[in-house]
């Protein structure tokens, strides 16, 4: 009886888990869909693009600069045992470009902007802000969840290069204070391992998870129920869930890359 | 032509019924009283208007277009004929009560800044809110929110002025002066729905009145109808707000 209580729980579990999943893939195919099709919003692209993009960046770039310093202080550290400093600044490039950028990008931005999307639109959900949208004849789910979506695809590569920039610049303040080198050779060795490909593909990872953690959140938002105990839910579950699938799917997002382009792999 | 008209209308959320077999007709320009305790429908009944929510049986007409029928871009063009204010004013905190008031404007002409902010300044100039273009939504009390909610469903004229519990939350006075302005955009050609539980306020704007209990109309038609109702409930309502 108890076992059979325990698949039930787990059933009923999964049950939810792939209705939410696909409530989820709904709503953001709906987006895809919705974006091409006037109106076009670009007032509301443009302020969601500086709330959600410009208010990130002393975050992004606080938090590049520490990870530059910290990842040049290990790399360090290990490349000093098989006496290969001189690689520390292409091995800090490869890891912050290539990976530890965008990944670290699309974590803070989850936090920072999937948690205020999913309080904002679930707290003008449940203050009947969204059915006062509808009432005066404006497309909600448009004008909240798509202009969110673009800007926050728009957002994301610039956020990431920030980063990546940043990081550098950390790595760079580490190794000159550590060993004194200078900022011409430094960025010289930096980059002699880094291709275009490298950046380009890397950066626009980053449009993907931009599109996750708006849709995510602005799902979550849009559904929330249950007054300000929703809001708060919503706005913890748009972090959590933005941030688990920002990592899947940059394992999906890397081994597609090394498929299409194998000598970033190299 | 009738501005709205319920036909046969039934909602249940779960296993709650909301309405039930609810019918009525709202003539252009006359003001339509939906009476009637909290928690009846009233406000459901409204939300069919305006297609926020969908009848489970019977039809919803809005100068005669079927609700229920009409595709997005159909229903928008119904909705921006219709101004709404909402049980909680719900206005867009994001924006200032001026740029909340001038939001529909923005939307749905091509005016110019000036004009927009000169309309929605002259809306905010009726609801006594003309000092207070700039100030942000949280920084109101209820009853200013209400009011600057009311200015924002004025804003484009619109045919039809669907508005939940007006008086809710506002002083007398301020209550009697939104009534009268109720009464000026009647006059001035105005379907009005309202869905409200104060009777003097009812009697000051209606023309026709419902009263609802437990989604079911128990009496309609004039006040001098529903107040020789011999419906213990109706009976009990109107002596409880003071009427008769």
């Amino acid at each position: 009886m108890l076992q059979l209580s325990l698949v039930d729980r787990v059933g009923t579990r999964a049950l939810g888990f792939f209705e939410l999943a696909g409530a989820i893939a709904t709503f953001g195919a709906r987006a895809v869909i919705e974006a091409p099709r006037p109106p076009y919003e670009p007032r509301e692209i443009l302020r969601h693009a500086y709330q959600l993009g410009c208010r990130s960046a002393p975050l992004v770039i606080t938090a590049g600069v520490a990870i530059g310093v910290v990842l040049s202080m290990h790399t360090r550290a290990s490349l000093e045992r098989f006496g290969a400093e001189a690689m520390i600044p292409a091995a800090l490039a490869i890891a912050l470009i290539r990976e530890t950028g965008p990944l670290i990008t699309g974590l803070l931005v989850a936090g920072r902007v999937g948690a205020g999307i999913g309080a904002e639109i679930g707290a003008m959900k449940v203050t009947e802000q969204i059915d006062a949208l509808e009432a005066n004849a404006v497309d909600a789910f448009k004008y909240l969840a798509v202009t969110r979506i673009i800007a926050l695809m728009i957002a994301m590569p610039l956020l990431t290069i920030m980063m990546d920039f940043s990081g550098m610049l950390g790595g760079y303040v580490a190794e000159a204070a550590t060993s004194g080198m200078s900022w011409q050779l430094y960025f010289e060795r930096a980059f002699s391992y880094i291709s275009y490909s490298d950046i380009i593909l890397a950066t626009l990872k980053t449009v993907v998870f931009g599109y996750l953690i708006a849709v995510v959140s602005s799902y979550l938002g849009f559904t929330t129920s249950r007054g300000t105990e929703g809001v708060g839910e919503a706005s913890t579950r748009s972090v959590v869930m933005a941030s688990v699938l920002i990592i899947l799917s940059d394992v999906v997002l890397v081994k597609m890359i090394f498929f299409f382009y194998p000598v970033v792999s190299g | 032509m009738n501005a709205v008209r319920f036909d046969h209308v039934s909602k249940a959320f779960g296993t709650r019924k909301v309405l039930d077999d609810l019918s009525f007709e709202i003539p252009k320009g006359q003001a339509f009283c939906l009476l009637g305790r909290s928690g009846t429908g009233k406000s459901v009944a409204l939300r069919h208007i305006i297609g926020l929510v969908k009848a489970d049986s019977g039809g919803v007409f809005v100068e005669d277009n079927d609700i229920a029928t009409l595709d997005a871009r159909q229903l928008a063009d119904v909705r921006k004929h219709m101004g709404v204010l909402f049980q909680n004013a719900a206005l867009f905190d994001s924006m200032s009560v001026g740029e909340n008031v001038a939001f529909p404007l923005r939307r749905h002409t091509d005016w110019s800044d000036a004009d927009i902010r000169a309309r929605a300044m002259a809306k905010l100039s009726d609801v006594g809110l003309e000092e207070d273009f700039d100030t942000m939504p949280g920084d109101l009390s209820g009853g200013m929110k209400k009011r600057a909610g009311l200015a924002r469903a004025m804003a484009l004229d619109p045919a039809i002025l669907l508005v939940d519990e007006p008086s809710a939350g506002l002083d007398p006075m301020t209550s009697r002066e939104i009534d009268e302005l109720l009464v000026k955009t009647k006059q001035g050609g105005t379907t009005l729905v309202v869905v409200t539980h104060n009777i003097p306020s009812a009697r000051a704007i209606g023309d026709r009145f419902a009263v609802l209990d437990q989604g079911r109309m128990l009496a309609s038609g004039t006040i001098e109808a529903l107040d020789a109702s011999e419906e213990p409930l109706v009976q009990a309502f109107m002596r409880a707000q003071g009427g008769g």
